[in-house]
């Protein structure tokens, strides 16, 4: 059993919580993903890590509440044990050799790229960070963003803080103004990582995108998480769990992955709902 | 006294009902029926059924206690040489094996073996009241990497001798391909449970979501204590058959399938597990994984279920009794034909219909059989000109797995072969000192039994390599 340490609520469907695992918190870098399950009946799920104290030996979690698993695991307070916790696992974002670096979060997302725009910072990398959010509500880590970069944009779908806009706007100035990032990292829902790779490609800039597909057991068993990568005029399968999450993105199939992420959702719709109404009944 | 030329029926559920429910379909023999079936036993001279079987089980001595009605005699005859006799008198291909080289077999049907090793430890589960005790440590420590069948095999062998022995295992429940894989109608999950207690009766410690590799390597383990290391990480990574459609939704591998049900518990009403129930399912293969696959999708509900297999029924890997159970059940097999493309609905006028990029057929092509090839099994030839789709909504793929590379990549000089396997001495031991490896890991996919009698060798080779340094 994991102890729940720390909980906060970063935005009214955002919680952050710290969990103590000392054997993941030991070995775990930016990039690399947990899998947790709430309950003895619970389903497994993936998040990637968004803060490591090997020190303390807690992890850092952020998740946001879409279905029935993230719904029971916000209920769970300070003091709580969550039943698993198992990583890290994948690889590592690959830091080393970047001098000037482009991270853009989407949502939620920036709670997986904020560790990473601090490592690139503490390696000594010029940072740029891009933030984007539906609406200012839904805004989160903008200081600890704007702790670790050069340069922090923040947008807004709807205008009501920061620029408005989405991601993609400031990072297109940025390159038509003859910015040179060695590289651009996205993360964050799949349609910005791909529109972020479209925005990034007259200008030949290696982007990599953070993938999050649906996953079970994560250590490249079950298959489920498999993405199609296009690679010199071929197509390759690959393992999101034990080849990723981090892809090269001009090669993924976006299209395909968004198709894949909605194969439940009809499910997960449902299965919220009755999640929903027990807790209503327990109150 | 006359010999009873045929085994003794073992009572299982009728298939119209069990095709339904998630229920054991063999419920193994009742008291009377076991010594019967014991007494077909001649208890001949030069005992063949034993080098039949890959722990070398001293089959007539536990037999004839049955006869004689001592069953738990039996049964501690069976666990001197198998950790997992509840689960072997289950899921072993004994008319391979033991059953193969029966005496009484040459003549009329072998003695059923595996239903008496099933008795003799469901007896003992059933009515044992007394746990083995840990035996005195050795204060040795060895570290098991999986806790499927070779690794509790190994880990119980060296825990009988005194070592102290940890088991980490990736998932959440202990117990590898017997809870992942193999379903509850097959194998009852409370079996391999009760299984994992005795051998933590004895002194075993199980360390779950502990991913070796990620959360620790192998050299860490050493770090750590561990005198000697046997990696049992099973088979791996599933194969996907390379054709277009492959990543359509309501494409599953087999293992994403089985442990979607089996362990992730999809096959209980009320678990928030997701799996495509219901509809038109294929599953494409034809090993025992396939037929698992297959009868699964039956019980969650599936109005039809076809196997797809690219040979005839005679090169059909999967044992006999499964094949003829989910015959029996109406699993409807499409021998002899190859998928080529699976297919994906899109509705040309609603680019947003959640119907789009889920399966709708999958297109197949016939196939004959041509010469034999290198493994000596004939070579399927497509048939120009045959294609067809077969009407589907879900389509699993049991066509094997590769070699996991998670161990490979974080243990500097350990040698893999061209596919991935670990390269293994004959007594285990890999290229590294004090690692021993077996089971699917070194093979790829294979048997349980073969599993557990890899870990039975390893942990001999173990115990012979720590022994010196236990006397000096």
């Amino acid at each position: 059993m994991y102890r729940i340490i720390t909980r906060t609520e970063l935005n009214p469907t955002v919680t952050q919580m710290e969990i103590l695992a000392p054997l993941v918190a030991k070995k775990a870098k930016p990039g690399q993903f947990i899998i947790l399950r709430v309950d003895e009946e619970g389903e497994r799920i993936p998040l990637t890590v968004a803060g490591i104290n090997p020190e303390q030996g807690t992890v850092t979690i952020i998740f946001q509440i879409v279905g029935a698993t993230t719904e029971k695991l916000n209920r769970k307070r300070e003091g709580d044990f969550l039943q698993d916790f198992v990583g890290p696992l994948g690889v590592a974002t690959h830091t080393a050799g970047v001098k000037k670096v482009c991270v853009v979060g989407g949502g939620v997302g920036c709670a997986i790229a904020l560790p990473v725009a601090q490592e690139f910072h503490r390696l000594g990398a010029e940072v740029t960070s891009i933030i984007g959010f539906r609406s200012r509500d839904l805004l989160i880590l903008e200081d600890d963003f704007a702790a670790c970069s050069d340069r922090l944009a923040v947008m807004t779908d709807d205008g009501s803080y920061g620029r408005h806009g989405n991601v993609t706007v400031p990072l297109k100035e940025l390159l038509e103004a003859g910015e040179r990032f060695d590289l651009i990292l996205a993360i964050g829902p799949l349609v910005m990582m791909k529109y972020v790779t479209l925005t990034a490609k007259p200008f030949g800039v290696p982007v990599t995108v953070s993938m999050n597909p649906i996953m079970i057991d994560g250590t490249g068993m079950c298959g489920c998480c498999r993405l199609t990568l296009h690679r010199e005029g071929k197509n390759v399968t690959k393992f999101a769990c034990v080849d990723g999450p981090d892809f090269n993105g001009y090669e993924v199939d976006f299209d395909e992955a968004m198709s894949r992420a909605r194969m439940y959702g009809e499910f997960e719709r449902r299965a919220r709902e009755e999640a929903c109404n027990l807790f209503r009944k327990e109150i | 006294m006359a010999i009873v030329p045929k085994k003794h029926e073992m009572p299982s559920q009728e298939p119209s009902v069990r095709a339904h429910n998630f229920r054991e379909v063999a419920l193994g023999y009742p008291v009377e029926i076991a010594v019967e079936e014991a007494k077909r036993c001649l208890n001949c001279r030069n005992r063949p059924c034993v080098q039949g079987c890959p722990v070398n089980i001293a089959i007539p001595d536990f037999i004839a206690r049955i006869k004689e009605q001592d069953f738990e005699g039996a049964y501690r005859i069976l666990s001197a040489y198998s950790s997992l006799p509840a689960v072997c008198g289950r899921v072993c291909p004994q008319e391979e094996q033991c059953e193969k080289y029966c005496t009484l077999g040459v003549k009329f049907e072998p003695v059923a073996i595996g239903r008496l090793e099933r008795f003799a430890a469901d007896y003992h589960n059933a009515n044992a009241a007394d746990s083995p005790a840990a035996p005195e440590s050795n204060g040795h420590k060895v570290a098991v990497i999986g806790s499927g069948p070779s690794g509790l095999t190994c880990a119980g062998d060296l825990a009988k001798k005194g070592y102290r022995v940890t088991v980490f295992e990736a998932l959440h429940t202990a117990g590898g391909v017997l809870v992942y894989g193999i379903p509850e109608f097959r194998l009852p999950k409370s079996i391999v449970a009760q299984e994992i207690e005795t051998l933590k009766g004895l002194g075993v410690h199980i360390e779950t979501n502990v991913v070796i590799g990620k959360t620790l390597t192998v050299d860490e383990l050493f770090k750590m204590g561990y005198e000697a290391v046997y990696i049992g990480s099973g088979a791996g990574l599933p194969n996907f058959m390379g054709i277009p459609g492959e990543s359509l939704k309501g494409v599953y591998s087999a293992n994403e399938f089985l442990t979607r049900s089996n362990l992730m518990k999809a096959y209980r009403e009320h678990n928030d597990t997701p799996i495509m129930k219901g509809g038109r399912v294929a599953v494409v293969g034809g090993g025992n994984v396939a037929m698992d696959a297959a009868r699964t999708a039956l019980r969650l509900g599936a109005e039809k279920v076809y196997i797809v297999y690219r040979r005839s029924m005679e090169e059909l890997p999967a044992r006999k009794e499964e094949v003829e159970h989910a015959m029996e059940e109406g699993i409807d097999f499409r021998l002899l034909n190859n998928p080529v493309e699976i297919l994906g609905f899109e509705n040309p006028d609603d680019p947003r219909d959640p119907k789009n990029g889920f399966v709708c057929g999958m297109r197949c092509i016939r196939m004959e059989l041509g010469a034999p090839d290198a493994g000596g099994r004939r070579r399927p030839i497509p048939v120009a000109g045959s294609e067809f789709v077969l009407d589907v909504d879900t389509v699993v793929i049991a066509i094997g797995t590769s070699p996991n590379p998670l161990i490979k990549d974080t243990t500097a000089g350990l040698n893999v072969n061209a596919r991935g396997g670990i390269i293994v001495a004959k007594n285990g031991e890999t290229s590294r000192e004090n690692v021993f490896a077996g089971g699917d890991a070194v093979t790829g996919a294979a048997t349980v039994i073969s599993a557990m009698g890899a870990g039975k060798v390893a942990a001999r080779a173990i115990d012979e390599r720590l022994m010196p340094a236990r006397e000096a």
